[in-house]
């Protein structure tokens, strides 16, 4: 972590650790040390509910490749979604 | 030269102690058996965390004749595996360098106030941790020789200067009152090469008591085993130059 480039968004959302579903509520999002990847600093992703302790936590360390793929394709998707007129609000999504 | 003929015992466990404000914390003590005396060393942690490596390095240096502590310098971020409550603390900007000087404090403390700690106390550090120990030595003064491998962010721009990391450890250097040995790998990108050379100009500038040993074919962490960046050759030769740096300075 010697990098100490790390954002944190608020989010709405649901991830699953073991066997078990959580609420996720941050997304930290960092350029350092991971832990497992085999590079020196990666894309780390960790969404977690900080309100449950460090544990509640779901882990993805990307190449910078990997990230910006990654990226574009969250855009691609919603922007597709967004073209046929699927995309639900909060409400929509929490009547489902 | 360790022989086949010695007796050697150790006593490794988890303890409590005190930390920045008074605060308790964990941490773990590795120390030969008997009455010693022994010099102390203590053992700062990488940003990654408090984890199974530095259990080992710690028992590393009671192996070789140190009482040797580990503050967890997380322990307020919470627990759960090392990696987790890393993550966490990466999260948030590490932690604030006043409160790791308060830990490091009290650790340095506890060693000396130990009846069989020879009175003389190094520190180590990798990494961030590195970083801490350069830090600690030049501002708490109670040093008596610092090992800095691959200190990441000692020389800091502006930019990149936070509340919790005010100053950059470089600024800092005149007060170092210890000798120092640094290690680094020429493959680094923090600290990269450059960094290094105005590491090691502001040491010189100071005359300060120092030996800095670079190595090709190394990045960022090549002592660490369980990671791609290890290096054996460079691991072995920094390990030998650095416990015989402690030997001269410390026993």
């Amino acid at each position: 972590m010697c990098t100490m480039i790390a954002h944190q968004a608020k989010i709405q959302g649901r991830g699953k650790s073991g066997q078990d579903w959580f609420e996720v509520r941050e997304a930290n999002v960092s350029y350092d040390h991971p832990y497992d990847l085999p590079l020196e600093h990666a894309l780390n992703i960790d969404f977690v509910n900080e309100a449950a302790g460090p544990g509640a936590r779901v882990a993805v360390e990307l190449s910078v490749e990997a990230a910006r793929k990654l990226v574009q394709t969250i855009e691609a998707v919603l922007a597709q979604a967004d073209a046929r007129g699927v995309l639900e609000d909060k409400h929509q999504a929490a009547g489902r | 030269m360790y022989q086949t003929n010695q007796y050697e015992g150790m006593i490794a466990e988890t303890i409590s102690m005190q930390g920045h404000k008074g605060d308790t914390i964990n941490a773990y003590v590795a120390r030969p058996l008997g009455s010693g005396p022994f010099p102390g060393m203590v053992v700062i942690h990488h940003a990654p965390g408090w984890d199974e490596w530095y259990r080992e390095c710690t028992r590393r240096f009671a192996h070789h004749g140190y009482v040797a502590i580990s503050p967890n310098l997380y322990f307020r971020d919470g627990h759960g595996t090392p990696e987790d409550v890393g993550a966490k603390v990466r999260a948030g900007g590490g932690v604030p360098d006043e409160q790791v000087l308060g830990d490091l404090d009290g650790a340095n403390k506890l060693l000396r106030s130990l009846p069989y700690v020879n009175g003389k106390v190094g520190v180590f550090g990798t990494c961030s941790g590195g970083r801490h120990g350069f830090l600690a030595a030049c501002r708490l003064k109670n040093f008596d020789a610092l090992v800095e491998c691959w200190g990441g962010r000692v020389v800091q721009s502006k930019e990149e200067l936070t509340p919790k990391q005010p100053v950059a450890p470089i600024d800092y250097t005149k007060d170092l009152p210890c000798p120092m040995i640094g290690l680094f790998g020429n493959d680094d990108k923090s600290p990269s090469p450059e960094q290094v050379n105005l590491h090691e100009a502001e040491l010189k500038k100071n005359g300060k008591n120092y030996e800095f040993h670079r190595y090709d074919g190394a990045g960022h962490g090549f002592f660490y085993y369980d990671r791609p960046a290890y290096r054996q050759e460079q691991a072995v030769d920094g390990w030998k130059k650095l416990l015989a740096f402690c030997e001269k300075h410390l026993k």
